[in-house]
């Protein structure tokens, strides 16, 4: 059975009364509880500084420097057997810890067991490729550089994957606006027509459901029609006639003259 | 032995029929519109499924073209990012004239829901549309609606009018 609950004054209470929901961390546990994982953390804490290390749904996470990076992932596949690198990325937490932090995401086939290495990088500092150990890093590195403008040093390739090569700032920063900064969202029209162009193109509808009262080009307010272009009026028009209004019954002859909208496309 | 009969005093006598130029022209025109391929999200499924068996595009004399220099109109199924802005519009440069372009959906209409940074905010931003086609995604039955739609736009026009630059925006 359900847990009793007061529902005296239900409707009038607000619907949602937590607005800004945000989610129960999820729970961690010591790396001790899982034995495989404690000898991976035993191994590479024989050899590397681990700054922090937990298990999280069923994964290990571990925390380490960005100097280590390469050798980490060395020793995660050739000791460990961890021996696929199905994810990395990064995570803008400029704001919040004026730092990016970096997760690369492991997996072993023969123990069938994931773990996340996690570090910090400041805004500037570039971290080490580590596309040599696992070619999946390849393009994994490539997009963090285009999504964040991390610098991976001795990456064979490190071109801008997704947006264009002459895109201007990096669109995964949280600094970055959704629609995008003047030049990105004048990009098509810059790149096809030159700069001229803006004024002839215009800037970009952003808002779909914009409704402006005193576009007469492209709306027309309801009884107070006027011609194609011209300035809106607050005056109504009266070639409408109700006969609630005490208009006329019936409409006899059409008045061409009392047509007002002759323009109109 | 034919077995058909000419009805010479309703046809003047004569079995010829009186047309205009412009509208054989145009019927020509009107009736064998290719299409270029230019999908580019979900909406090319509806356009694929259009020119499929089922809802059978051929009969419209439409024929998916693969190449800008073979096509006369321009479907544009689906979102258009700002890297790819470029290239439809020289796909479009590439087409002969007298060319026209369908925008199909709602992504290649206004950008849709990607409200974002790479999309482009409407086809005609780029190149001139003649047609907007809404939905998301329309279905077989609109595009072709749109593409009788088409039809009698080209039907209306002069066969022979100087091509005039069309307007964007």
């Amino acid at each position: 059975m359900r847990e009793y609950q007061n529902r005296k004054n239900a409707q009038a209470k607000a619907y949602y009364s937590d607005r800004f929901y945000s989610a129960p961390p999820v729970p961690t546990t010591d790396v001790a509880t899982d034995e495989v994982f404690a000898a991976d953390l035993k191994s590479l804490e024989s050899k590397f500084k681990i700054a922090k290390s937990y298990i999280q749904a069923g994964q290990m996470v571990l925390f380490i420097n960005p100097e280590d990076i390469k050798a980490v992932m060395i020793h995660l596949k050739e000791e460990l057997a961890y021996n696929f690198m199905s994810e990395m990325s990064a995570i803008d937490f400029l704001e919040k810890a004026g730092e990016f932090e970096l997760f690369y995401q492991m997996l072993s086939m023969t123990k069938k067991k994931r773990l996340r290495v996690k570090f910090s990088i400041k805004e500037d500092q570039a971290v080490e490729t580590i596309s040599d150990v696992f070619s999946s890093a390849n393009w994994a590195e490539r997009e963090m550089f285009d999504m964040f403008g991390i610098i991976v040093n001795n990456h064979p390739y490190l071109k801008r994957l997704i947006m264009p090569e002459d895109w201007n700032s990096y669109p995964l920063l949280k600094t970055y606006p959704l629609i995008g900064d003047e030049a990105g969202q004048w990009y098509e029209i810059d790149t096809i027509f030159g700069k001229e162009h803006r004024a002839v193109v215009g800037p970009e509808i952003r808002d779909t459901k914009r409704v402006d009262a005193k576009d007469t080009t492209q709306f027309a307010r309801v009884r107070h029609e006027v011609p194609y272009g011209e300035a809106p009026s607050s005056k109504p028009t009266n070639y409408a006639q109700f006969q609630e209004d005490g208009g006329v019954p019936l409409i006899t002859k059409f008045n061409g003259e009392q047509k007002t909208l002759k323009d109109r496309k | 032995m034919a077995q058909h009969k000419v009805n010479y005093l309703q046809e003047s006598g004569l079995p010829v029929a009186l047309t205009t130029v412009d509208k054989l022209v145009q019927w020509g025109r009107s009736n064998s519109l290719w299409p270029l391929t230019y999908g580019l999200a979900c909406c090319a499924i509806e356009m694929m499924a259009s020119g499929a068996s089922r809802y059978d595009f051929d009969r419209f004399g439409t024929i998916f073209r693969a190449s800008p220099r073979q096509a006369d109109v321009m479907v544009v199924a689906g979102t258009l990012t700002k890297k790819h802005a470029q290239f439809i519009r020289r796909l479009y440069d590439q087409m002969t004239e007298p060319k026209w372009v369908i925008s199909m959906g709602s992504c290649a209409n206004t950008g849709g829901m990607f409200n974002t940074y790479a999309t482009v905010q409407g086809v005609d931003r780029v190149i001139p549309v003649d047609i907007y086609l809404p939905g998301c995604a329309p279905r077989p039955e609109t595009l072709q609606h749109a593409l009788m739609i088409l039809q009698k736009k080209i039907r209306r026009e002069s066969a022979f009018q100087k091509l005039k630059p069309k307007r964007l925006v």
